[in-house]
């Protein structure tokens, strides 16, 4: 066989390994599924009548908000399915197991491919349960087919260049709680951004920040996407940070996998 | 191959390594021979462990020439690591997976292809007396269940060079005698085995040759026999009740070995009744009380403790 049917076959072999893994770690799966679709709930019926008041166009209200909130929450959803990826890579580090991985003739990155194949497979089910439940509230896109398309491409990128990273700090830290710690920023960079309320709004600091972050020009081309609007150039620059973001991070885990285990 | 009888199945010279600036191995020679079993023996802290890691292909060595089933260590891995299966210490298998989908995974691993796979994995699970745990995940087995299917996992790829850290260790006897026949049947198949223990009677009952490791050194070498010839005669234990009376022996004999922690003196002697009778009127004539006594002809456990020079070392920090 070749190198790149090798590749294929134990990413493939390990992609089997990760599934099972979040079959029988359920609880883990269903959090990462369900924290996101209480959040969405929680700022729809809590907070949204208010806010929704407070972005000031026709009709206002809940129903608006759960329009504008929906791309938040969706990346919220992939920062925390990252989260639970870099909790499972740290924990597969301290098992004897990657070290048998590594004394064995595979393809040498189909551990850290198959976590982020895994990772992607159980982010997108998350996404798409929590699109469901906000149809079900009454979410109503204007989005044609090849809308849609376009939103699952650029989450899929999204969630590939966050999973990467997470993949990353979860070789970087040196135990389990270090590892569901580090990505937590990822979680609260949405609300620093465009995620739930306008970033007009904001003083200006926060402003510039939120502005610039990568959450928002992709929070910003989702919503655009969905609702049918245009999205400028936040649909380029969400791409070029998710492009950056999962270079850098192939690029560091890589290095950190292939260090020397034990120093 | 006609060089497969002469070539030995694992060859370092002046293998080195160190961690920070401390020196954990300091220039090792091995060489095994094909389908033997060769075991690394030392105290804790010896250098054991880094010796197999480097050995499989786990860490890099900062020096020294090792050839692994006639293949260079540091150029050509994927090839060394296709010949060997390892056993480690953290015990390797998947808390997660049941023991059979422990061991097709490993092969997958090894492209197997389905049918091949399922069979082997059924054949180790039973020879590993596995069959009636198979379908449960590996996080329910006990200490002994998970060696063994750590060994089956180590197995699959039919590997012609077996290494195991400490097989044994944390084993109750009954499944370290299991882990013996099990390494011994191995050797008769003609897999070549690199074990590590701190166990004398391990490395005595099973290898052929044993490499006596201390300080990231090689103090020793040879078969059970040659090492025990090594050592003089037989001794005398003598076992105290307290400490000051252990103190008081140790003056009036001199010439003995004391053990502060086990409150024991060894006092070399040709185990013969006058000489113990001599020994025991010396003692009494100093009015020391002594507890308990015991004669021994030498073992692995004197070539031990005389060339390593210490009784025991605590833990070393795991790594």
């Amino acid at each position: 066989m070749s190198t790149l049917t090798y590749a294929v076959a134990d990413s493939a072999t390990m992609l089997g390994r990760q599934v099972r893994h979040m079959l029988r770690y359920l609880s883990m799966t269903l959090m990462l599924v369900g924290m996101p679709i209480v959040l969405l709930l929680l700022f729809v019926y809590v907070f949204g009548g208010t806010l929704g008041a407070g972005l000031g166009g026709p009709g206002g209200g809940r129903e608006q908000y759960l329009e504008y909130v929906l791309p938040g929450i969706l990346l919220i959803a992939v920062a925390l399915g990252a989260t639970g990826t870099a909790i499972s890579v740290a924990m597969d580090m301290t098992e004897g197991i990657i070290a048998r991985f590594r004394t064995m003739a595979i393809f040498r990155p189909a551990v850290l491919t198959g976590h982020v194949l895994g990772s992607m497979l159980q982010t997108m089910l998350s996404l798409a349960v929590v699109t469901a439940v906000a149809v079900v509230i009454g979410f109503r896109a204007g989005a044609t087919p090849v809308e849609w398309l376009a939103t699952v491409g650029v989450l899929a990128a999204i969630t590939f260049a966050f999973t990467w990273l997470c993949v990353a700090f979860g070789m970087a830290a040196k135990n389990v709680e270090a590892a569901s710690n580090l990505p937590q920023p990822l979680v609260f960079l949405p609300f620093l951004g465009s995620g739930f309320v306008p970033t007009d709004s904001m003083p200006a600091g926060l402003r510039w920040f939120a502005e610039y972050q990568p959450f928002t020009p992709m929070m910003d081309t989702m919503r655009g996407l969905l609702l049918g609007t245009a999205i400028g150039s936040s649909g380029v620059v969400a791409l070029a940070w998710c492009a950056a973001i999962t270079l850098a991070s192939y690029l560091w885990a890589r290095k950190l996998y292939n260090r020397d285990p034990i120093r | 191959m006609t060089s497969t009888r002469t070539r030995p199945a694992i060859r370092a010279t002046g293998l080195r390594k160190s961690f920070g600036d401390k020196a954990v191995l300091d220039g090792i020679d091995l060489e095994v021979a094909e389908g033997t079993i060769f075991a690394l023996l030392g105290p804790n802290g010896a250098g054991k462990t880094t010796t197999v890691h480097i050995l499989s292909t786990l860490i890099g060595a900062d020096g020294g020439e090792v050839q692994v089933a006639g293949h260079d260590l540091a150029r050509e891995p994927d090839a060394v690591r296709a010949a060997i299966g390892v056993t480690g210490q953290l015990t390797a298998v998947d808390n997660l997976l049941t023991g059979e989908e422990n061991l097709l995974l490993m092969a997958g691993l090894h492209h197997l292809g389905r049918e091949e796979g399922r069979r082997r994995a059924a054949g180790l699970l039973d020879r590993f007396d596995l069959a009636e745990a198979g379908a449960k995940p590996a996080a329910t087995y006990s200490g002994g269940m998970r060696r063994r299917l750590d060994l089956a996992m180590g197995l699959i790829g039919e590997p012609r060079i077996l290494f195991l850290d400490e097989p044994t260790t944390g084993l109750d006897p009954r499944s370290r005698r299991t882990m013996w026949q099990i390494i011994r049947d191995l050797a008769t198949g003609g897999v070549t085995v690199l074990l590590t223990t701190q166990y004398l009677e391990e490395a005595d009952e099973l290898a052929g040759q044993i490499a006596l490791l201390d300080q990231g050194r090689l103090v020793a070498e040879g078969t059970a026999e040659e090492l025990k010839r090594r050592i003089p005669g037989c001794h005398i234990r003598l076992q105290f009740a307290y400490p000051d009376d252990l103190a008081a022996a140790a003056r009036a004999l001199g010439d003995a070995t004391r053990d502060d922690e086990a409150l024991t003196l060894q006092v070399p002697s040709d185990g013969d009744v006058k000489s113990l009778r001599a020994l025991l009127d010396r003692l009494g004539d100093a009015s020391i009380e002594v507890a308990g006594l015991s004669i021994h002809t030498p073992d692995l456990d004197d070539v031990f403790l005389t060339l390593t020079g210490q009784p025991d070392k605590d833990k070393e920090p795991a790594r």
